[in-house]
């Protein structure tokens, strides 16, 4: 019965966020927080306390392939978590950020409709309903993203909403030639009937869906909309989009179409893996010559999902292990990252390195925190996004595609020198600055700090006797087919 | 499967206008032809010209039915679609407030 709850909270917040508006704009506050932090207990809760078991539920009492099933496994659960932790912090940070910019109670009503759209995806058992939740998501997030309401948000809303509405369009024929092939939209049911058809279908199902949530996940021939969406919506809602969004409608949508249902056909996933080096490269060259922070750490997305792809289409167990690690190392450290610019930006008022400088004594929690993220994602020990991608390269290696590791090590060594820069001129340079414009309060702190805290913490999820019950479930969880269909279907 | 053909040159038309046109209206209208480009695809693939349709009634021998549940996904699409429209139009009346234009190319305050 935990299940739908993970839609219903959100919306429900949502309606009620709408119905009191006006009056008290606090209380949407409150309304979203209990809404975020609850979900994110039952969420640990049903992680640490399922293990490897998978609970399913037929909505409306339905049976199974004729109606739609919610499936919870420990993939669900761990991506559950992921999001509502993002979000718990985005909303802290909102506080006192989206005060500045007005209009406090639609931030809140559209902030629950992206978290319930983006839970619903994760969690649903169902073809079709996979779309709808997926677009109850992107229209909120395409609503956020001009949410400060300048000529510029608009140009980058307008473009992430036409290849939106691309995407999704390109999913549903997607659907189409599904449904037509096998006559159901329940998810397991297609893995269990598809691999009797013809297997030209295959490739025109995998086809359009790599297509369509290629575009969703940003990988780099689909990348173009990506750094103008990021970059130009507020902060916490930036932090959301390449923290979360990107990953719950795009790579969790991949890895559960192209594992669970199709089966890792071969061919798609030596595209992945090509996909994911050409991202990691090309992106990491792109960010190096960016001065907008925004744009950077928008770029720096496209190179890191990069490295989720690559661990994804070398379909080991380490590759897989890796590739999920890493999806959730980079929620953090990326969601870090944006918050800090956020937190510049509000004291500063810009966000071009050249002008920002000396920040360590006025800003400490922001410049410290920031050193914190920047090593995470560049990858040096002790932080998480070390152990990650070590996983990924050594996994690559493993898979004897020593060139790929190779591109992977060069593409990590570019991160760093392009956060050598961020630091070098945005938080340690030599210009000096007397005053901040707005001062950081406690909940921008709470959320930086909690945040740098979980960077250092989660690189013990990766040692032997904690990887059992962390990791290992979920590897389990996506490379085993037979198993899935088995206990949806519930035979 | 001509119609098929047919269907998916219906497709690609919406997305060469979405990709050529300068006119921000014409690539909201091009993303609507995809979009029942899209549509169409479902309806056809739940289609079949001998059959009757899917009510049982007094009187009917119950052969061959059109299938029904396509169709119901239609009118969900549908619904997203409208709500997606609006919120494009949305963005280009803000948009033409902001720069007096509609051509996207002049629309390009942000750097590449």
């Amino acid at each position: 019965m935990i299940l739908p709850s993970f839609i219903i909270i959100p919306l429900l917040a949502t309606f009620i966020i709408t119905l009191i508006a006006g009056k008290k704009d606090g209380w949407a506050i409150v309304i979203s927080l209990i809404a975020v932090s609850s979900l994110f207990i039952l969420s640990l809760f049903a992680f640490f306390a399922m293990g490897s078991q998978t609970v399913t539920y037929s909505m409306g009492n339905w049976p199974v392939p004729y109606g739609i099933v919610l499936v919870m496994d420990a993939f669900t659960s761990f991506m559950l978590i992921m999001v509502s932790l993002i979000s718990l912090t985005s909303l802290l940070f909102s506080i006192q950020y989206i005060r500045q910019l007005s209009m406090d109670w639609k931030y809140y009503a559209l902030f629950m409709l992206l978290f319930s759209g983006m839970n619903g995806v994760i969690i649903t058992g169902d073809l079709f309903n996979l779309f709808v939740f997926m677009e109850i998501a992107l229209l909120a997030a395409f609503a956020l993203v001009a949410y400060g309401s300048r000529a510029e948000e608009f140009e980058a809303a307008f473009k992430y909403a036409v290849m939106g509405s691309v995407s999704s369009s390109i999913i549903l024929v997607g659907i189409a030639v599904t449904y037509g092939a096998t006559s159901t939209l329940t998810l397991a049911k297609i893995a269990e009937i598809l691999p009797q058809k013809d297997p030209v279908i295959l490739l025109w199902i995998g086809g359009l869906f790599m297509a369509g949530f290629g575009l969703k996940a940003a990988a780099m021939p689909f990348h173009a909309w990506l750094p103008d969406a990021h970059s130009s919506a507020p902060a916490p809602i930036s932090a959301m989009l390449s923290g979360v969004l990107i990953k719950a409608l795009g790579v969790y949508a991949l890895i559960r179409i192209f594992f669970n249902v199709l089966g890792a056909p071969l061919i798609f996933m030596q595209i992945f893996m090509v996909m994911g080096v050409v991202s990691i490269i090309i992106g990491v060259f792109l960010a190096i010559a960016q001065w907008d922070m925004k744009r950077l750490l928008a770029y720096h997305s496209i190179s890191q999902i990069g490295y989720i792809l690559l661990g994804m289409g070398l379909a080991t167990p380490l590759g897989i292990i890796g590739a999920v690690y890493h999806l959730f190392n980079h929620a953090l450290f990326k969601s870090l990252l944006f918050y800090n610019a956020g937190a510049v930006e509000m004291a500063l008022g810009t966000r071009d390195l050249k002008r920002m400088g000396n920040l360590s004594k006025l800003l400490p929690v922001t410049s410290h925190t920031s050193m914190v993220a920047s090593l995470s994602i560049a990858g040096i020990p002790p932080f998480n996004g070390f152990f990650s991608k070590l996983v990924i390269i050594i996994a690559a290696i493993q898979a004897g595609q020593p060139i790929l590791a190779f591109l992977a090590v060069i593409g990590s060594i570019l991160t760093l020198a392009s956060f050598m820069k961020v630091q070098r001129y945005g938080f340690r340079g030599e210009r000096e600055i007397e005053k901040v414009k707005t001062k950081i309060g406690w909940s921008m702190n709470l959320a930086m700090l909690s945040i740098a805290f979980l960077c250092l913490v989660t690189s013990i999820m990766i040692i032997p006797g904690i990887k059992e019950v962390t990791l290992d479930p979920v590897m389990a969880a996506i490379m085993n087919k037979a198993e899935y269909i088995q206990l949806v279907m519930g035979r | 499967m001509t119609v098929y053909l047919l269907c998916f040159i219906l497709f690609l038309v919406g997305l060469y206008g979405v990709l050529t046109k300068r006119d921000l209206i014409k690539i909201v209208l091009a993303l609507t032809i995809m979009a029942n480009a899209a549509n169409l695809f479902l309806i056809l693939f739940g289609y079949n010209a001998n059959a009757g349709y899917p009510i049982l009634s007094e009187g009917v021998v119950p052969g061959p039915m059109v299938d029904p549940l396509t169709q119901a996904m239609v009118l969900t699409a549908i619904v997203i679609e409208l709500g997606a429209t609006a919120l494009l139009v949305a963005f280009v009346v803000r948009l033409f407030q902001k720069y007096k234009t509609f051509d996207i190319t002049k629309i390009r305050r942000l750097s590449g």
